[in-house]
């Protein structure tokens, strides 16, 4: 009695779990269900899959959502069996990267001679299409600063003084993709000989290199930390929360990465695909991308999100994409050797 | 008799074969599930460190590259040192816990034992949030500290306050079955207090001790939320493998530090098998449970001990629940219940906590009855010994596998296009195959400890009355064990709330966890927030643990009055 009492509760289990991931679910709706990867954020979500399903009535979106490591990661994991139709907001680093791996399913969409040419692939037809850019800004906590008497620093160069020892967060770019943009910025603006000396030198003002692009500006935001390098709008929507910070541009320029839309090889639902990759290049589109970034594809959106700063655009350094992913694994094991290795827990 | 011996073996040993036979098969399953859900999907991973990025065969060039740079060893030696630091600091202060749980007369033994488990309830999250509002750069003691509580510190602090349970609940098993008739004739024999300690009870804990010290040294060394959060720059084996995985998409490099991983796994297995072999049933037939007399002195110090760390654990868990009550740390202290309107924070809201309780739920069932029969089939099957020692090998692996490596793995083997279960990839049943997995290995060993205390003479006595092995495990084994079978349930259901790192790879638009709903939130900024799902998984899974200590008592009452003298 025992045992087939555990077996009936086993055959009983299964079945529930069976039930439960939806075998019963919406298989024989209507609608063509789209599964949409992308890393932006969570706040976004609802409104993006509104808006499209609202002109696309016979499409609904189903998100796979997370951070961009984790995404690129899991798509790559999924090559030989891809379990994605679009990827609708994803850096366009990690894009070229499945088009080199052959991922990608080349598609001009309808509105994509409207935008900008520096948010197309440049291929014909195109492999991915930008929607928005965002910055590696510094997060500048002024309560902080007026508690321990520090000035506002303008430049990168500003950034090595001493006084502001320990006190500096941004993130490591061997763990994360707004790190490597803001190293790779650094390297182009000043060239790779006086960017590693800069980088010597902000290692000795460098309190933790952390795991997240967003985090820096986070602890900046809660005074964890008198600054942080890091992703632009997660610093503007801290600012919109009641954080004492401010987000500055540094004057000599900055590092930068899109996020962008792409079609997966192999999609069981290639048009359902290229409706949304045509209404992800829209101006309607473009321009809810708007209110929530400074810097979008389409040049006739004018939308200046809340706390945003003022002259991201004019700032961005001229990064060459391609030298970027080519050069990757050697600057990330030169940034390791010099400042990764050595990162004994230190007294603050 | 001598005419009458030899017919009387063939009988036996007939009426045994079909019993062994009907285990051995059952035993060859399991192997075969163990292998689907464990060892295919980690090789799957692990196998590409022997290849480069592009998928070409290169031998151990990932290997040698790997170990010939500096900062591998640097986060080996933090790795060892951390996982060290955190043993021996865990297991003693489990062992006076368990020891004052089950040893001495204690006032309000329940709730200790209660506040005891409550780190267990918490994802890895909670303690590195906490101990930033206490010991942040703006916490509440952060002169207490001498320094940055980012760092080899902070990793200590919430890891001991993470591995605590896991140790304690080992030290409680170990401690709770003890023979007072060995006490009895020591004092009888006139034995000083000290004698007895070390001559009965320290060597009848002795396999607890070692398991429990296993278990946090493997738990230190693979756990990568804690590091993460408060490590600030002290890397570790673990964040080695979320950069080369999460930050650089090399699965090449990240398989290499996570077979790396499996060295501790390895160590703990043979040590395992080297201290079973010694390990005699402590509850024999016989045997006459022993039952603690108050002692005033002794008391009070275990009272004062165990009140020092129930304060310590309390403490961490009610600061992340002011501090899900805080509107905008540290600058707005005004408190608002607008941090547990999750919809506001992740797209899904709610709904990914009522995903993890269907998870949670179909992991508790699903994993207590394959690891309950798996253990008994494993420890009851006679002979057929190498079969044994995979199993033991197998179910010992996951406990040292790093989350990302197993949840990658999965992808990797369940969502190859030429897998027959494909069908199973991004469903809800593959997040239950995938946890009832990563947690296989103290379940198993729960499992086998509460067999392991059950005299044989139990199984030889139905032999003899001819009674079939499957009736003997319903009606007197499974019962006995059921304490146990209910621990392994909560310890899955539990674990089930809280697990990220494997489970983040594998969900699907509509089985979204709320565990990685924390960790997303907590990435967006919202700490709060963050604070608040991770005690609302408390909550839940506290409110589990009080149903079954209830249930317990009842069960106890009724089918463990046997245990009474």
């Amino acid at each position: 009695m025992g045992k087939t009492s555990i077996l009936r509760r086993v055959v009983l289990a299964g079945a529930t779990v069976l039930a439960a991931t939806g075998f019963g679910g919406s298989a024989w709706a209507q609608k063509t269900k789209l599964t949409v990867y992308t890393a932006i954020e969570n706040e976004q979500l609802e409104p993006f899959k509104k808006a499209f399903e609202a002109d696309n009535p016979t499409i609904e979106i189903a998100w796979v959502r997370d951070s961009t490591g984790v995404v690129t990661a899991k798509l790559i994991a999924e090559k030989d069996n891809p379990r994605a139709d679009v990827i609708w907001g994803l850096a366009a680093s990690s894009i070229g990267l499945f088009a080199s791996l052959g991922m990608i399913e080349p598609y001009t969409p309808a509105n994509a001679a409207a935008l900008k040419p520096m948010f197309k692939s440049g291929k014909n037809p195109e492999t991915w299409v930008g929607m928005d850019a965002y910055l590696a800004v510094l997060c500048f906590n002024t309560a902080e600063a007026e508690k321990g008497k520090k000035a506002k620093p303008t430049s990168w160069a500003d950034l090595t003084k001493p006084e502001y020892k320990d006190s500096i967060v941004m993130p490591n770019p061997a763990s994360s993709g707004t790190g490597y943009l803001t190293v790779a910025g650094w390297l182009t603006i000043m060239g790779e000989d006086a960017g590693w000396k800069f980088m010597d030198a902000l290692h000795q003002n460098v309190a933790q290199y952390l795991h997240s692009g967003s985090a820096p500006c986070v602890q900046a935001a809660k005074g964890e930390r008198l600054m942080g390098i890091g992703f632009d709008m997660r610093g503007a929507t801290e600012k919109t929360k009641g954080a004492p910070i401010d987000l500055i541009v540094p004057k000599e320029g900055l590092g930068w990465e899109m996020e962008v839309t792409a079609i997966m090889k192999g999609t069981k639902n290639l048009e359902a695909a290229k409706k949304l990759a045509d209404y992800s290049s829209s101006l309607k589109a473009n321009e809810m991308y708007g209110k929530y970034y400074a810097i979008v594809a389409n040049p006739t959106v004018k939308s200046m999100p809340v706390n945003y700063p003022p002259d991201g655009e004019k700032m961005m350094a001229k990064m060459d994409v391609e030298w970027m992913a080519k050069n990757r694994e050697r600057i990330l094991a030169e940034w390791t050797k010099r400042y990764d290795g050595k990162s004994a827990p230190k007294a603050k | 008799m001598s005419l009458a011996a030899p017919t009387s073996k063939i009988a036996l040993r007939i009426s045994l074969s079909r019993d062994d036979l009907l285990m051995r098969v059952g035993l060859v399953a399991l192997v075969g599930v163990l292998l689907l859900i464990v060892a295919l999907p980690l090789w799957a991973l692990l196998a590409k460190g022997f290849e480069d990025r592009d998928g070409h065969y290169v031998g151990l060039a990932n290997y040698i590259s790997y170990f010939s740079t500096p900062a591998l060893f640097n986060s080996a030696l933090n790795s060892f040192h951390v996982a060290a630091v955190c043993t021996a600091i865990v297991v003693p202060a489990a062992f006076m816990y368990a020891y004052a749980l089950t040893r001495t007369v204690l006032p309000g033994k329940w709730l200790f034992q209660g506040i005891s488990l409550i780190p267990i309830f918490a994802p890895s999250l909670l303690p590195g949030l906490a101990l930033v509002y206490l010991f942040g750069n703006q916490g509440f003691f952060k002169g207490l500290i001498g320094g940055s509580i980012y760092g080899f510190d902070g990793i200590v602090i919430a890891q001991v306050f993470y591995c605590f349970p896991h140790a304690t609940m080992i030290m409680v098993t170990a401690l709770a079955t003890a023979d007072a008739r060995l006490y009895e004739a020591a004092d009888a024999l006139g034995a000083s207090k000290i004698r007895v300690f070390f001559t009965v009870t320290l060597p009848g804990a002795k396999y607890g001790l070692i398991s429990a010290a296993l278990v946090v040294f493997t738990l230190v060394i693979t756990d990568f939320g804690i590091a993460k959060v408060i490590g600030g720059n002290f890397n570790v084996l673990a964040t080695d493998v979320y950069k080369q995985v999460i930050g650089q998409q090399n699965f090449s490099m990240g398989a290499v530090v996570g077979m790396v991983l499996l060295a501790p796994a390895a160590l703990a297995f043979l040590v395992d098998r080297l201290v079973q072999r010694k390990q005699v049933a402590l509850l024999t037939a016989r045997a006459v449970p022993l039952i603690p007399k108050p002692k005033f002195g002794r008391d009070l110090f275990f009272t004062a001990f165990c009140t020092l760390v129930s304060a310590g654990i309390l403490a961490i868990l009610g600061m992340a629940a002011w501090g899900s009550l805080i509107k905008y740390w540290p600058y707005n202290l005004s408190l608002t219940l607008a941090n547990y309107e999750f919809a506001n924070f992740d797209a899904n809201g709610w709904e990914s906590y009522f995903n993890s309780l269907r998870m949670a739920a179909g992991t508790a069932i699903v994993g207590t009855a394959l690891m309950f029969v798996g253990a008994w089939l494993n420890e009851k099957t006679r002979g057929f010994g190498v079969i044994r020692g995979i199993v033991q090998l197998l179910a010992f692996l996951p406990m040292a596998v790093p989350g990302i490596v197993l949840g990658l793995g999965y992808i990797f083997f369940f969502n190859a296009p030429n897998n027959p279960l494909n069908f199973l990839y991004a469903t809800m049943a593959i997040l239950v195959i995938n946890t009832v997995a990563h947690f296989y290995t103290v379940g198993h060993l729960t499992a086998t400890t509460a067999l392991k205390q059950i005299d044989p003479e139990f199984e030889s006595v139905s032999a003899s009355l001819k009674v079939p092995i499957w009736k003997t495990f319903g009606r007197v084994t499974a019962p006995i064990c059921l304490p146990a079978i209910l621990d392994i349930a909560i310890y899955l259901f539990v674990n089930a709330m809280t697990t990220v790192s494997s489970v983040i790879f594998l969900y699907a638009p509509d089985t979204k966890l709320a565990s990685v709903a924390a960790v997303n939130i907590e990435e967006a900024g919202t700490t709060a927030a963050a604070a608040a799902l991770c005690l609302v998984i408390v909550v839940t899974s506290a409110a589990v643990k009080a149903l079954h200590l209830l249930a317990d008592r009842f069960l106890l009452g009724r089918l463990q009055a046997w245990r009474r003298r």
